[in-house]
């Protein structure tokens, strides 16, 4: 269950090239991409802050939820737009459309997204605009996300098998590992029908 | 040869996904197969220390290859990386390489190059396979028949402990082209012309199989083009069956199948093809005669218009926010707006062909004043083939830079930057904001089209340089 405010971002598209430019993917290690979140729009050329952009607004201080505009997540496949966006603390990110990659990548890191339909999302919007402390409260085993200002509580969807894996903290690479027996029986079932399938 | 039988009419794209299913259970991801699995400095140093973190192995490392692009200079690749961090992150892929016994073409190696551009060269792309990268222009390989799809570094880890992933089956979308595309019209205006067509969501939870006469006419390049540019309407990736071009493309390539066992494999791959009534969820038909070269004057590859017709007025606040930000009146055409930079490069169009088709525009001729030209070629063979044919010295008596192989200013990962304010004319994928360089104004075209504006200075109608 996480209980929490949030920052909006209400602009529709925003791709992983503005999550995290380019210029900040030398890194060999998962850590610190958090200072560089959104690093084009949060910070000016010469590194002091964007007066207006939400992450700098000290009325949303301590927001642990990204509430933003339609497909979200677009474009490159870096897993290092989820470590900034986590980095940074977010837990959940709201959205009406989030890119495949995005949220596969998101789900693989804890990252929780969330999605609800267009109109209640700018309802949200109206309401953060309104009161800068509106509160989210989400429940990943319910699939429930509560908003009590709005009076409102939606079931989002989320897949069950991931689902499975945030509540009981395990992974990907955990599952298939335990299933070695049957890819090594269906290698060699391959090669032994189709002998020139691969010449590697 | 043992033919497989389909019970049912099915399309390629079932064809090649269910031949790759390991497992299958009700509501659950099947695990999927993977064949060839590319890697790069930039996305794969987390996957590595995550299996060292588990004290794993690389199960099958003979199914990886490794190549260094996003990261290096584009002059003196001789000479260790001036800049610390990348020089760092290009040394751990040697080591993650040495360590785990992945074959590595890395910086200066006759077969180093984009990611996207050496796997088909080398005939590492074959028909009818499951291919991955830690890169979402994976679906380039998907011109050759093949399931090919960008996957984040959490996957990359997975696929080098276990050779599988876990997926669902995306949704079978059919784009079917039909007709002849006219002069100055390419595989990118085409696919420029697609996105802006079905938006950059349009594509989204589809698997795209492209057919038609327009695509079937085009070469093996210009299918890669189309391909390439499919996670641009965010669909997961995009195929096209392959034919006689393609076989043409990979015969005697090193890693392509050779004498009987070429016979075979061809055999086999002619059955990789949609059956007559196999079902999609979605049809797009468009016809290739209303394409004219295109041009992007947003901040996202949709937001394109032929070069005769106007930038469209914004409707909202997205769209007026990307016309501010490139400095374009919308309500007339683009033709006119001044170029500071023209970038011919990155995996869309950095192939032999487009470099070829570049120089026959502008032999002889000099590119504008003020205006700087790069010219990065897709692979290390991609360089050496530009040279064999003299191009070298058309784009040098024509003003322009001929670089060693990466990414460059697709991504500006590497010094290579557009300044900031200045506008480039680029033949890449993507138009985002700051993608060349903190607020660099980035116009997508065909390579005709970026040479064309490299000889005036300014955005220019190609048909009438060639009329
Ligand atoms: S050329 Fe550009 S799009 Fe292609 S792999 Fe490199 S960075 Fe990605």
């Amino acid at each position: 269950m996480i209980k929490t405010t949030c920052i909006p971002l209400p602009i529709e598209n925003i791709d992983t090239d503005q999550i995290i430019p380019a210029r900040f993917l030398k890194a060999t290690t998962r850590e610190g991409f958090g200072n560089h979140l959104f690093a084009d729009w949060r910070y000016l050329p010469d590194g002091s802050p964007v007066a207006d952009f939400p992450l700098n607004d000290p009325r949303y201080a301590g927001a642990q939820a990204l509430v933003a505009g339609k497909n979200f997540g677009c474009g490159s496949s870096r897993e290092h737009a989820v470590w900034a966006l986590a980095d940074y603390g977010f837990k959940v990110i709201v959205s009406s459309f989030f890119a495949d990659i995005f949220r596969s990548n998101a789900l693989n890191n804890g990252l929780l997204p969330v999605q609800i339909d267009q109109t209640l999302l700018e309802a949200l919007f109206q309401q953060i605009e309104a009161n800068s402390r509106t509160q989210l409260i989400i429940d990943l085993a319910q699939q429930q996300m509560h908003i009590p200002a709005l009076n409102r509580n939606v079931t989002f969807d989320i897949d069950p098998y991931k689902k499975l894996c945030l509540l009981n903290g395990y992974d990907d690479i955990d599952y298939i590992l335990s299933r070695r027996e049957a890819i090594e029986a269906w290698e060699k079932y391959r090669s032994e029908s189709f002998p020139t399938k691969t010449h590697i | 040869m043992k033919e497989t039988y389909y019970p049912h009419p099915t399309t390629l794209f079932d064809k090649v996904w269910d031949s790759h299913v390991v497992e299958r259970r009700a509501d659950f991801p099947d695990l999927l197969y993977i064949d060839r699995h590319f890697i790069h400095e930039v996305t794969s140093p987390q996957a590595f220390d995550g299996l060292r973190r588990r004290g794993l192995r690389v199960f099958r490392p003979a199914r990886t290859t490794a190549t260094a692009d996003h990261n290096v200079p584009t002059r003196n690749q001789h000479l260790p990386i001036g800049e610390p961090l990348s020089r760092k992150q290009v040394a751990t892929l040697e080591a993650n390489c040495a360590e785990f016994g992945i074959e590595l073409y890395g910086l200066g190696h006759e077969r180093q190059g984009i990611v996207h551009v050496i796997g088909p060269e080398l005939g590492l792309t074959q028909p009818g396979m499951t291919i991955v990268c830690g890169d979402s222009h994976t679906s380039t390989h998907g011109a050759f028949g093949v399931i090919a799809f960008g996957i984040g570094t959490s996957q990359v880890e997975q696929v080098l402990a276990t050779q599988c992933l876990l997926q669902y089956k995306p949704r079978r979308m059919r784009i079917e082209v039909n007709g002849t595309l006219a002069t100055g019209v390419t595989a990118k205006d085409l696919i420029l012309y697609l996105i802006a067509q079905l938006t950059t969501s349009g594509g989204t939870k589809h698997f795209v199989e492209y057919a038609g006469s327009a695509i079937t006419s085009l070469s093996m390049e210009g299918r890669m083009t189309v391909c390439n540019m499919s996670i641009e309407m965010g669909a997961r990736g995009g195929m096209i069956a392959p034919d006689d071009t393609t076989f043409a493309y990979l015969y005697g390539r090193p890693f392509a199948p050779k004498g009987y066992a070429w016979d075979k494999a061809v055999a086999r791959w002619r059955q990789l093809h949609t059956d007559e009534g196999a079902t999609f969820h979605k049809v797009h038909t468009f016809d290739a005669s209303h394409i004219e070269p295109m041009i992007t004057y947003g901040t996202n590859p949709g937001m394109a218009v032929g070069i005769s017709q106007p930038v469209p007025h914004p409707t909202d606040h997205t769209q007026a926010k990307a016309l501010e930000y490139m400095g374009i009146e919308p309500g007339k055409p683009l033709e006119g707006h001044p170029v500071d930079y023209v970038f011919i490069g990155s995996c869309t169009n950095a192939r032999i062909e487009d470099l070829r088709a570049v120089a026959q525009l502008v032999k002889g001729k000099k590119k504008a004043a003020g205006v700087t030209v790069w010219i990065v070629p897709g692979s290390k063979q991609v360089e050496a083939q530009a040279r064999a044919e003299g191009l070298d010295k058309i784009f040098e008596s024509a003003g322009f830079q001929l670089r060693q192989p990466g990414c460059s200013a697709c991504l500006a990962m590497n010094e290579d930057k557009v300044p900031f304010g200045k506008c480039c004319i680029s033949t890449s994928n993507r138009n985002f904001e700051g993608r060349q360089g903190p607020g660099a104004r980035t116009i997508l075209a065909s390579p005709l089209m970026a040479a064309a504006a490299a000889i005036t200075g300014r955005i220019t109608d190609v048909r009438k340089l060639l009329a």
